[in-house]
């Protein structure tokens, strides 16, 4: 099957996702769609499977127009998608996932047919190796296989193109490299795989074909043996540089002692499971895992913001744990949380009153209880101006910033106290690559003024880029503490849950 | 698949904040027991005879009336309630689960020390255990009809606070089309189209206009109270025939009917009742063995999901939504045509939210909502029987018995129940 997207325009708003996109899939073949985030890749797929109208432009399937009005169609046209979140029932079994949507009924009760179901779903994971059981419960299932249960929700459905919206985000890089291996196997068999990515490596892995996005417009093709740079400065539009540029850490004292820290949620399933280590002033702690496995409660647990179960936190010698967060962030600690748009700021307000969420009732800001606005404005200008936010003015709404501005008004908040700690997750997701290097330069600047820095991020590069030591966390714990040099695949087996000395 | 196996992902148990929080239900069945000890054992006052009677005239073979000693049998059933609360610390010492028999017999004993201690010295007046069960049986019905409602209702994703008035609907409808035709049964047909109309308000203003599904429960449960009070002091008092007393003739089932307990408690009723297991049977199968559960399920669970797969979520959660109104709307037949009594203001009194609790207790599963019915409605029974006998216990703490059963059963013992995922949120395109 041979898919053509011709001049593919959609808006929302004023604004244009996609401007006039151009692209050819060939069956048999993997199609790599690059671009940085926001770019409009994931609204393209979302165009072509269905789930958007497009404003302008066609789709033609084999030659013909074809007319998507919803997921449905795109599916019965052999179209198969595996979404960035993956679009899977969690108290399901992997036979119910499957068949929810086409299902089969039997006897004069037309009940469910599960064991025909069961049989579909065993017959497809034999013949790619992917070893899922059907009866196994969604939730149970690791990403790794609930990636593999999507890819055979989309084969059932005889799918001949498989979208694959940013596949690795939330994989180790073992896992990543047995989905590339099973692309490789669909492509073989026949199947035209569109990869949607902005991870340079896997492009270059995989790919036959590579198409550039950026700012939703095809900025062009390359093929798969350009180098990692100029497919980079392709997808930024200017020459980047791959690397940080920081000098030698100095460490000085113990800053933050954590001890058998533990952090159970709701249900009493433990989050964070004794968790110990220390950060001196003036080092870079970077905290490396996929995604869930405790990262997000560890910085919680220490600001506070999640109650801890067991454990003490210390700051320089004071006693964090059990003290209100007000005073855990007066006593020195900067904290970037990992959702900026949901806890970071208030996306009503200005920009001026975000940068003083946390301080809006000291002086200068406050006296005798009523703020001072003509402060708390010329404040926020210098603010704007020394951490570079493009803004139309201090008074605009922290909601109507560019993710990358955002992360700067974030920044420039948690930055203009005197910090003995800052804790960063995921400090530049979702970020162009000049905000990323602007963001990267602050983290270290901070470190060599003598702050502790803890860093989490689900990305390998920014880890290993950042860090002074890498922490690396499975399932609530701290599976080892090692040095930056650590290479790839055993920071990639550590992340599985496996120790250093086994891994190397 | 992977070339290291990961770690285990099952170090669950040896997490000692965990282990400590696993001691509650003892400690809690424990101090209940040594309640039931002091209050019912040793309060009793000794010598005093309790008489039980369990069968009727009609049954196969009768039993008689027999007394048992007030203080020693509550002093033994205590003890049972004690070691079963020992034998839950030891399962948990031991790492493993009790079985679901372990509650319902340590309930059993604890209400059977509280009859014999109740019953002490009240000479003629028996306890009626089989009346004590059949009552708790029909006095769930408009419980279970309305958490059956809730189950299919939020299954799909929305929240039904609204039960309450669909009961009260229901009731209102059933009697004044039941009294205008002279035939009870015609009430009843009528009863679930007056739920499913609340259902379909309901469903308008959450699917169509994303307003807070909580809100638009308690602003239509006061709207069908003022809509029904309104119509009660006018229509229904200006034409003395269109709100009359009318009845269901009981149907006992042949054979069946004559088992000892058995019988008089699930057999011998009217048609309601029994439309009320055949509801719960089919609402079971159909939610986990069809096509329609499944989706129903997904659409409650992930919508987003149940949309790239073709299903119309907003569509099945319509359907739904009425489709609870109307179970509702015939549980609330039960007030009126089958209790064989006329419309009153306000009838349902809170019967809707203890039925919501009811599903929440019952985990979201029709036979699970039967249960936890049946037990509040038991708590009513046990009211009532109390009531009759002349206890100890003030009545107006008596009348808060259901209630507080209520409380405890969801707070306490449902442990951490998990309601669809995509409950509450309207599904926006």
């Amino acid at each position: 099957m041979r898919l053509e997207l011709r001049g593919v325009t959609k808006r929302f708003g004023d604004f244009t996702a996609n401007d006039k996109i151009d692209l050819i899939v060939e069956p048999g073949s993997v199609h790599a769609l690059l671009g940085e985030n926001g770019a409009g890749k994931s609204t393209l797929m979302n165009v072509l499977f269905g789930l958007y109208d497009a404003d302008e432009g066609e789709i033609l399937v084999d030659g013909e127009p074809a007319g998507f009005k919803g997921p449905g169609d795109a599916m019965a046209a052999g179209i198969g998608m595996v979404h960035q979140h993956f679009m899977l029932v969690h108290p399901f079994t992997v036979a119910e996932n499957v068949m929810l949507g086409h299902e089969e009924v039997r006897g004069p009760a037309k009940l469910l047919d599960l064991g025909n179901a069961r049989k579909r779903v065993k017959e497809i994971s034999d013949r790619f190796g992917f070893h899922v059981d059907p009866d196994a419960v969604v939730e149970d299932l690791s990403v790794g296989a609930q990636q593999r249960v999507e890819i055979i929700k989309a084969l059932s459905q005889r799918a001949e193109i498989l979208i694959l919206d940013e596949p690795t985000a939330v994989l180790t890089p073992q896992e990543t490299d047995e989905l590339l291996a099973i692309v490789k196997q669909l492509r073989d068999s026949g199947t035209a795989v569109v990869l949607i990515t902005h991870k340079l490596r896997e492009v270059q892995a995989v790919a036959d074909h590579i198409t550039v996005i950026r700012r939703g417009k095809v900025v062009g093709t390359a093929l798969p043996t350009a180098s990692q740079e100029e497919l980079a400065s392709l997808m930024v539009g200017r020459d980047v540089s791959m690397t940080v540029d920081k000098p030698e850490a100095k460490p000085g004292d113990v800053m933050l002692e954590v001890e058998s820290l533990t952090v159970l949620d709701e249900f009493d399933h433990p989050q964070l499971r004794n968790v110990s280590f220390n950060v001196r002033a003036g080092e870079i702690l970077a905290v490396a895992g996929v995604q869930g496995n405790g990262q997000t409660e560890l910085t919680e647990a220490i600001l506070g913001v999640v109650p801890t179960a067991a454990g003490t936190v210390k700051l320089d010698g004071e006693v964090l744990t059990g003290k209100k967060i007000k005073d855990t962030l007066m006593s020195g600690i900067g904290f970037v949380p990992e959702d900026r748009t949901e806890d970071g700021l208030v996306a009503g307000f200005s920009i001026a009153n975000n940068l003083i969420l946390d301080i809006y009732d000291q002086a200068p800001y406050s006296k005798g209880g009523v703020l001072r606005p003509s402060v708390v404005v010329s404040e926020a200008e210098k603010n704007v101006e020394q951490f570079d936010v493009r803004t139309t003015g201090v008074h605009a709404t922290a909601g109507s910033l560019s993710g990358g501005n955002q992360q700067k008004v974030v920044l420039a908040r948690e930055l203009s106290r005197p910090l003995k700690l800052l804790i960063a997750s995921q400090p530049t997701r979702g970020l162009d690559v000049g905000s990323i290097e602007f963001v990267h330069k602050r983290i270290v600047q901070e470190r060599d003024n003598g702050a502790a820095v803890i860093i989490v991020s689900s990305e390998l590069d920014e880890v290993v880029a950042l860090a002074d030591r890498i922490a690396v966390m499975y399932h609530g714990k701290i599976v080892d503490i090692v040095p930056p040099d650590t290479d790839r695949d055993t920071l990639g087996l550590m992340m599985a849950g496996a120790h250093e000395e086994d891994a190397a | 698949m992977t070339a290291v196996a990961p770690a285990s992902t099952a170090p669950l148990e040896d997490d000692p904040v965990v282990a400590a929080k696993r001691w509650r239900t003892p400690i809690i069945l424990a101090v209940v027991a040594l309640l039931s000890l002091v209050v019912f054992g040793l309060g009793s006052v000794a010598g005093e005879i309790t008489s039980f009677s369990i069968s009727r005239s009609t049954d196969f073979f009768t039993v008689d009336t027999f007394d048992l000693p007030s203080r020693t049998t509550a002093i033994v059933a205590s003890l049972v309630a004690l070691a079963l609360a020992a034998y839950s610390a030891w399962t948990v010492s031991q790492s493993r689960k009790a079985g679901w028999w372990l509650p319902v017999v340590f309930g059993i004993s604890i209400m059977f020390a509280l009859l014999a201690w109740a019953g002490a010295g009240r000479g003629a007046t028996d306890i009626q255990i089989t009346g004590l069960l059949t009552g708790a049986v029909v006095l769930s019905v408009p419980l279970v009809f309305g958490a059956l409602s809730g189950v299919v209702c939020e299954r799909s994703g929305i929240i039904n606070i609204a039960i309450e008035g669909q009961l009260l609907a229901g009731a209102f409808l059933a009697a004044v089309v039941g009294s205008a035709t002279g035939n009870a049964y015609i009430g009843l047909v009528a009863a679930p189209i007056a739920g499913a109309l609340v259902g379909m308000l309901l469903a308008l203003f959450t699917v169509k206009y994303w307003v807070n599904q909580i809100v638009v429960g308690v602003v239509l449960n006061v709207l069908v109270i003022g809509v029904t009070n309104f119509l009660f002091g006018t229509l229904l008092r200006e034409s003395g025939n269109l709100n009359k007393n009318l009845g269901m003739a009981d149907l006992p089932i042949p054979v069946l009917s004559k088992i000892p307990i058995i019988g008089p408690v699930l057999f011998d009723h009217n048609l309601l009742v029994y439309l009320m297991y055949i509801v719960v049977a089919i609402l079971s199968v159909m939610l986990f063995k069809s096509r329609w559960g499944l989706r129903v399920r997904a659409v409650g669970e992930h919508p987003t999901a149940a949309d790239t797969v073709g299903i119309k979520v907003n569509r099945t959660r319509v359907r739904n939504t009425i489709l609870g109104g109307a179970i509702a709307g015939l549980g609330g037949a039960f007030f009126t045509v089958a209790s064989g009594l006329a419309f009153g203001k306000e009838m349902t009194a809170g019967t809707g939210f203890i039925a919501l609790a009811a599903m929440i207790l019952g985990r979201w599963r029709p036979m699970g909502a039967l249960g936890a019915a049946v037990l509040f409605g038991f708590a009513i029974a046990l009211k009532d029987q109390l009531g009759i006998i002349g206890s100890p216990i003030p009545s107006q703490f008596l009348a808060m018995l259901p209630y507080i059963a209520t409380i405890f059963a969801v707070a306490g013992l449902v442990g951490h129940a998990r309601p669809p995922a995509a409950e509450g949120i309207p599904y926006k395109k």
